[in-house]
């Protein structure tokens, strides 16, 4: 495993609370480069939290986060974020609907491009020049996503599987060093499933993406990832490689409870 | 026959005029899902300050940059002040908040530059000019005309450059515009600054036409029939639907009013309203918003 490599990303003892609710309780984990790591548990076990806290939604009322080795400031904004390198995809589905797949994408790289955007009016030819290479970016994304046929249609037009497929094509078309999946499979069919399944592994081995990803579908998740953590009840009840984490007798009574109990 | 198109092509060429106070409110909404209840005091702040700066012997060019200037300030002052506090909380809070800014702006602007009618004069004639066989004023082909440049430039602007795609991304998902890297409130901002250009433009042509005085602040009123007929967050929507209120008031003071005793100008765009809330809630060509129960 890649466990003598440092961690790209490294959280540490992370809690916070909503009112009385203790959603994430002295949580470490560590990300490291070029795996596919899976965050499980059952539901309300703070697996969104997690990554809310990670990409900045959320402030850890008490923990570290070590970006690249460096720890990061608390109070950094989301959109500070996505400029070192972390982006992310939404459990609830979070695309430009307004904007084609195409749009969704050429956004996705808005941290890609040089001039600002608020300069942008002020470089109009510096820009154009640049507009012409992330075009041809995002066209190799849309290949690589197989989504050439609806590149123009408005995403608030297609139907749900293409829209979270557009979702992931926004994320990948910002090169992230570190991308965030929160449940990219849910509501699909299995059909769907393989295909996105397919993606997110050719994302990691042949463009070298690190991913970090919640799923429910433990049959994909034992599948794709490298190592996976398991949260139960804003709780780190275990860490390992699928064979590992399976045969945790306290994963099993997270998610099946108790014999006799 | 030459009667009724006068009266329709100066229904709207005022109705243009209604588009654009009610594009301001548009824009605010789409960006921040804040409905601003000061931008009609946004435009009368705007004549103000240029009615108050031409009073310098300031040339017209100077006098408009400084106006925008001032409004673009206001927006900062606006968004990193009294909104950024306020992200995330229910949008009663933002509403509140902007009927307070409404307040602080009239006074601001009354008690820099006086309470009393001020009149602007840019220097364009006030007689009316014969275009086709028709009879039509030279104030509201001005202004008609101008306001379809500023609409036409920010269509352009939202569509084709990236600055505008941001925002457009920013109206579309918050969390999704963060997640790419795009700073929340300085689009938020850049949005409000586009809004007080907007009032600048709105707060001369009815400046010119009426004077430069409190009750500018009421056309805010015009627009939320507008705003209801087009759909509160569809750019295209709003300026259409300003043009069918423009004509569409017009038409009925003149044609239908004399039956009903006159007067019918000023609550005929809500009679307007009224109905379309009836069929089409969201508006003509509002996001129609389904939330689960």
């Amino acid at each position: 495993m890649n466990e003598r490599k440092e961690p790209i990303l490294r959280a540490e003892n992370i809690s916070i609370a909503f009112g009385g609710l203790q959603a994430l309780n002295d949580v470490s984990l560590e990300i490291y480069p070029g795996e596919i790591m899976g965050i499980i548990g059952p539901n309300g076990a703070g697996k969104t939290t997690m990554l809310n806290i990670i990409n900045g939604f959320y402030k850890q009322d008490k923990g570290r986060i070590f970006f690249e080795g460096k720890e990061r400031p608390r109070r950094m904004k989301p959109n500070q974020i996505a400029a070192q390198g972390i982006a992310r995809t939404f459990q609830n589905l979070a695309i430009f609907s307004g904007m084609s797949a195409l749009g969704n994408i050429m956004m996705g790289r808005t941290m890609m491009m040089h001039s600002n955007i608020f300069s942008q009016a002020l470089y109009w030819r510096f820009s154009q020049k640049e507009e012409i290479e992330h075009r041809a970016a995002a066209e190799r994304i849309i290949d690589f996503l197989q989504i050439e046929n609806i590149r123009r249609t408005p995403s608030s037009m297609l139907p749900y599987g293409l829209r979270k497929r557009v979702e992931l094509a926004r994320a990948l078309a910002a090169e992230p060093k570190l991308l965030l999946l929160d449940e990219p499979m849910a509501g699909m069919n299995l059909e769907e499933k393989e295909d996105i399944a397919r993606f997110v592994l050719d994302a990691n081995e042949e463009l070298g993406y690190t991913i970090a990803l919640i799923e429910h579908d433990m049959g994909v998740v034992m599948d794709i990832c490298d190592r996976i953590v398991v949260l139960d009840f804003g709780e780190k009840i275990s860490e390992g490689t699928p064979d590992e984490v399976k045969a945790d007798p306290k994963v099993i009574k997270a998610y099946l409870g108790e014999a006799g109990g | 026959m030459t009667f009724f198109l006068e009266v329709l092509v100066t229904g709207l060429l005022v109705g243009i005029m209604y588009s654009l106070v009610a594009l301001g409110f548009a824009l605010i909404f789409k960006a921040s899902d804040v409905f601003n209840m000061a931008q009609g005091d946004m435009s009368l702040l705007a004549g103000l300050a240029l009615v108050g700066f031409l009073e310098l012997n300031f040339p017209l060019w100077l006098a408009l940059v400084c106006t925008i200037a001032i409004m673009t300030i206001l927006a900062y002052v606006t968004v990193f002040v009294v909104l950024k506090p306020l992200v995330a909380r229910p949008p009663i809070m933002l509403f509140m908040a902007t009927f307070g800014l409404a307040y602080m702006i009239q006074g601001i602007g009354q008690s820099i530059w006086g309470t009393q009618a001020k009149g602007l004069n840019l220097g364009i004639p006030d007689i009316p000019i014969t275009l086709g066989g028709l009879f039509l004023s030279t104030f509201d082909l001005t202004f008609g005309a101008a306001a379809g440049v500023l609409v036409f430039i920010l269509v352009w602007f939202f569509h084709k450059t990236r600055t505008g795609r941001a925002l457009r991304a920013v109206s579309d998902d918050h969390e999704a515009a963060l997640s790419v890297g795009i700073p929340l409130l300085k689009a938020w901002a850049v949005t409000w600054v586009i809004a007080g250009i907007v009032a600048v433009v709105a707060g001369i042509a009815w400046g010119t036409r009426m004077g430069v005085q409190f009750s500018i602040s009421y056309i805010a009123l015009k627009a939320l029939p507008v705003l209801i007929i087009g759909g509160l967050d569809s750019i295209m929507g709003v300026i259409i639907a300003g043009l069918v209120v423009g004509a569409g008031e017009n038409l009925a003071e003149v044609f239908i009013g004399p039956y009903v005793g006159g007067g019918i100008q000023t609550f005929f765009p809500y009679l307007i309203a009224l109905l379309v809330l009836y069929f089409k809630p969201y508006g003509l060509f509002g996001k129609e918003i389904i939330e689960r129960v």
